[in-house]
């Protein structure tokens, strides 16, 4: 530590050296978190690079236009709307399911639920995305179609776009569920206090001040949870089942954008190829989509959090 | 309002229309009761549909054998220890690497402008569908690499997958620690790097673990990835290398799960149960962890 | 109208503290006690809040004002273990009888609270909600109506009459307590609460508060809790002052005329209080 008598805020040898070592750690810790912002990088040129390959042969035209997928068939068009189509149709689906059911289950959460009742239920609800993706695939194939929808819709086909749709809305549901409840617990108590000493009824204080006071974390919720819903692959997959065509019956086989990918790769798309430069352009597409969703909800989230 | 007369009456429920509000009032908790009664509803009919299907199934050579085109014969050997080789490695790549962004977001670099710009980085990753870390995992690390189509590079690309979940929980888990404790260590003329390593770290390590742990039941379950990078291969033999061909559980069973034979549906279930006690095991594990901090952080 | 202490000596009960009961009293609280998880917070109050007159308790902090307050409309009832024993009689009515509506109760009685708390909607959306809730009827101009007439009560209505639409936190901290207060009155409660409504504010603010509450006590009651003396001394008609005993209950230690329990207050504490704060 020094020579006796020497001050010890005066540079010594291990005082220099402790230094060093929290530099290093510093230098260290610092690159580690620049892994995430590298990943970010690596994916948008991976994407990019590959995709530029494909549109040397495609025209971004009929990619963004076009009404006819058959990449891999011998004659190939490009035309990425039924794959959209279908990855719309379905995420609206699983939107319009979770949005009503989530919203319902975060404002039991938030508003109805005692602290116990909340403690065990909330971990439920969220244990719901927590299942694997294939697990939900196999019950939408083999139950949800066959024992519960042939019985409402009898014409149903073994694959459609509903059963993903709804397999897909119970995935997110949790995400819907979890923000609204934090925004709505988030609301200040004064102003439901406010509401009920104007004599207003506890659904009255619900509905008219807390849902629309948290009514950006709410929004938010709904465009994650879209966001997710597009990204999902398996579920699409297995229950969607792989016909690009353009159409609107959700009774229907439809392919979405995800499955593609998913199909591409359980079959064999040799480096180089036009199938395999595909994967990245669809993957890209979809990529810029979903990121320009997070980035809107986490605007949305922003924007209203300062009104507080 | 106000020349009524006033009585027991009148301070009462006051109109038709009161009343009906007085009533919606008390269905109300039923009506958004219904939000979480579906939720689940689901979860008990489909763990119970894939129990009732499966349970019959179960047996130690679904642990044991190889796939194979006999339904009978066929089992997970390769994929069980493919998933636990490739999130094993996963982990090891993912969990150090939080730790450190974690500390160095809120220890190093916390007011920081670019500490802003790190987090947003980490937001957009989180916000990167599963399938397109597949594509890019195969297109950098497979051939642009040149890692093939390995455990490894099915290693780094769960790896960064997790990484922003991992990160975030790394980060709560450092902002537990009280600040007190910090100057404490500060007055005494430590640097950064020994506040870290003798004040923030013990505390927050089990809650990080516990992040890692969760981090890993959730790389456990990914399929859409690993289909990419690794194709749906019939891999009847065990991963030996990093640089091994592999397959995880997740993706044997779509393998399953896509015939139509109903002897493979029965096996697919059965694969499910045994991924779905796995995944309990983690969280029971991670559960345990967590009451054993929180019992440590009252008596120390 | 006015009785002395001979009530207290002839009826033997030490509940009935403030020896003075009114004729015209619209509230009249009996041996009012609230105790939380248990823990009795205000006990043995007794006292008559008289029509169209300004009310105002005072006291130190955590003497039970607002626990007070808030019995009077039933508040309490939304604190999780509050319970309340004894009558409040509004009109002869105890509010905690089993065939009283809370909810039709407050549209009577309204309250104003210490920090402003508008809602996250528009002036004239913050002014019409109790009128929305309360499933009244009204066209669009009748609404429009009762909205202005409010917003001129509180005082508001020139500042804000060419942008009903804007959001209320686009008000200062005064105007937004006053859109607070003209939003209590849009429902025409006959009683108005109000807990240390200018804590917050600057003293103009304060100043055109205190301004309005006179000026609409002739149509109102009003009931103000301030830990502010002076204010006391400035708006009301009659003071209560509480003081925690020993047991760190709240309890009601006088109660008079403004001037007189200012001037010449009965209880020594009191004199203590004011002596210390004012002298």
């Amino acid at each position: 530590m020094g020579t006796p008598g020497t001050p010890i805020y005066l540079r010594s040898n291990s005082i220099s050296r402790r230094r060093i070592v929290n530099r290093v750690a510093q230098a260290l810790f610092l690159s580690a978190s620049l892994v995430s912002t590298a990943a970010l990088v690596v994916i948008f040129v991976t994407l990019f690079s590959e995709s530029v390959a494909f549109f040397t042969h495609v025209s971004i035209i009929e990619f963004l236009t076009g009404t006819k997928w058959t990449a891999l068939f011998a004659e190939k068009h490009f035309g990425i709307l039924p794959l959209l189509n279908a990855t719309l149709i379905t995420s609206a689906i699983a939107v319009a399911f979770a949005t009503p059911a989530g919203l319902a289950a975060g404002i039991y959460l938030s508003e109805y639920a005692g602290k116990r009742t909340r403690s065990l239920l909330k971990p439920v609800v969220e244990t719901l995305s927590g299942i694997p993706t294939v697990v939900y695939g196999y019950f939408a194939l083999y139950f949800l179609t066959p024992q519960l929808l042939r019985n409402v819709l009898p014409g149903i086909g073994v694959h459609n776009a509903l059963a993903v749709g709804l397999m897909i809305g119970v995935l997110v549901l949790p995400i819907v569920a979890s923000l609204s409840d934090d925004a709505m617990r988030a609301v200040p108590e004064d102003l439901r206090l406010a509401a009920y000493s104007l004599g207003a009824r506890k659904y009255q204080v619900v509905l008219r001040v807390v849902v629309p006071a948290a009514l950006s974390g709410i929004v938010a919720s709904v465009i994650l949870a879209f966001a997710r819903a597009m990204g999902e692959t398996m579920i699409a997959a297995i229950a969607g089942g792989f016909r690009p065509v353009l159409t609107f019956d959700v009774t229907e086989s439809m392919q979405t954008m995800p499955a593609y990918i998913a199909q591409v790769a359980t079959g064999d798309a040799p480096h180089g190829t036009i199938e395999y430069q595909s994967l990245f352009a669809v993957g890209l597409f979809l990529l810029l989509i979903t990121a320009a969703l997070n980035f809107i909800g986490i605007r949305v989230v922003r924007r209203w959090e300062i009104r507080y | 309002m106000g020349d009524q007369v006033l009585s027991a009456e009148s301070l009462s429920v006051r109109g038709r229309s009161a009343t009906v509000r007085k009533l919606f009032d008390g269905l109300m908790p039923v009506l958004v009761g219904v939000g979480v009664f579906v939720a689940v509803a689901f979860l008990v009919s489909l763990l119970l549909y894939v129990f009732s299907v499966g349970i019959g199934r179960l047996s130690p050579t679904l642990v044991t054998n190889y796939p194979s085109a006999n339904p009978q014969e066929a089992g997970m050997r390769s994929a069980i220890l493919g998933s636990f080789f490739t999130v094993g490695l996963s982990a090891l790549i993912c969990i150090p690497l939080s730790i450190a962004t974690a500390i160095y977001l809120t220890e190093y670099a916390g007011g920081k402008w670019w500490s802003q710009v790190l987090r947003y980085n980490i937001a957009n990753l989180a916000g990167v569908p599963s399938i397109v870390f597949g594509v890019v995992g195969l297109g950098f690390l497979v051939y642009g690499l040149g890692l093939g189509r390995s455990v490894i590079a099915g290693a780094f690309t769960l790896a960064i997958l997790t990484l922003p979940y991992v990160t975030v929980t790394c980060v709560e888990a450092i902002r537990t620690v009280p600040d007190d404790q910090r100057f404490g260590a500060y007055a005494l003329g430590a640097t950064t790097f020994e506040v870290v390593r003798y004040v923030v770290l013990p505390r927050a390590l089990p809650m990080m673990l516990t992040g890692g742990i969760l981090g890993i039941s959730r790389a456990l379950g990914e399929a859409a990835p690993i289909l990419v990078i690794s194709g749906l291969l019939f891999i009847r033999e065990d991963p030996t290398s990093p640089l091994s061909e592999f397959t995880v559980m997740p993706l044997q069973l779509y393998n399953w799960i896509s015939r139509p034979q109903l002897a493979f549906q029965q096996l697919a279930a059965a694969g499910i149960i045994v991924l779905l006690a796995m995944l309990l095991a983690l969280n029971a594990l991670a559960i345990y962890l967590r009451q054993r901090y929180y019992r440590r952080l009252e008596a120390g | 109208m006015a009785m002395s202490d001979l009530v207290r000596a002839v009826s033997g009960r030490e509940e009935v503290d403030s020896g003075i009961t009114f004729d015209d009293a619209v509230i009249r609280v009996r041996d009012l006690a609230v105790r939380y998880r248990g823990r009795y917070a205000i006990k043995g109050i007794s006292i008559d809040f008289r029509r169209n007159h300004i009310t105002a308790i005072i006291g130190p902090s955590g003497c039970g004002k607002s626990t007070l307050l808030r019995s009077l409309n039933r508040m309490n009832d939304l604190i999780p273990g509050a319970e309340v024993e004894g009558k409040v009689l509004y009109h002869d009515v105890d509010v905690y009888s089993k065939e009283v509506d809370p909810v039709a109760l407050r549209s009577r009685i309204g309250m104003v609270f210490q920090r402003p708390n508008p809602f996250p909607m528009s002036i004239f959306d913050n002014v019409a909600f109790g009128l929305r809730v309360n499933g009244l009827k009204l066209t669009k101009s009748e609404m429009y109506q009762r909205v202005k007439e409010a917003l001129v009560k509180a005082a508001l209505w020139d500042e804000v009459k060419d942008r009903l639409d804007a959001h209320a936190y686009s008000l200062s901290g005064g105007q937004q307590q006053r859109l607070c207060i003209a939003r209590a009155l849009a429902v025409e409660p006959e009683v108005l609460l109000l807990d240390e409504p200018t804590v917050s504010l600057d003293p103009i603010s304060t100043a055109k508060i205190e301004e309005l509450l006179i000026s609409i006590k002739k149509d109102y009651t009003i009931v103000i809790v301030t830990h502010n003396m002076l204010q006391a001394a400035r708006v009301s008609d009659y003071t209560a002052v509480m003081m925690p005993d020993e047991e760190m209950v709240g309890r009601l230690i006088e109660f008079g005329p403004t001037k007189e329990v200012f001037t010449r207050p009965r209880d020594r504490r009191t004199e203590a209080y004011i002596a210390g704060r004012i002298g």
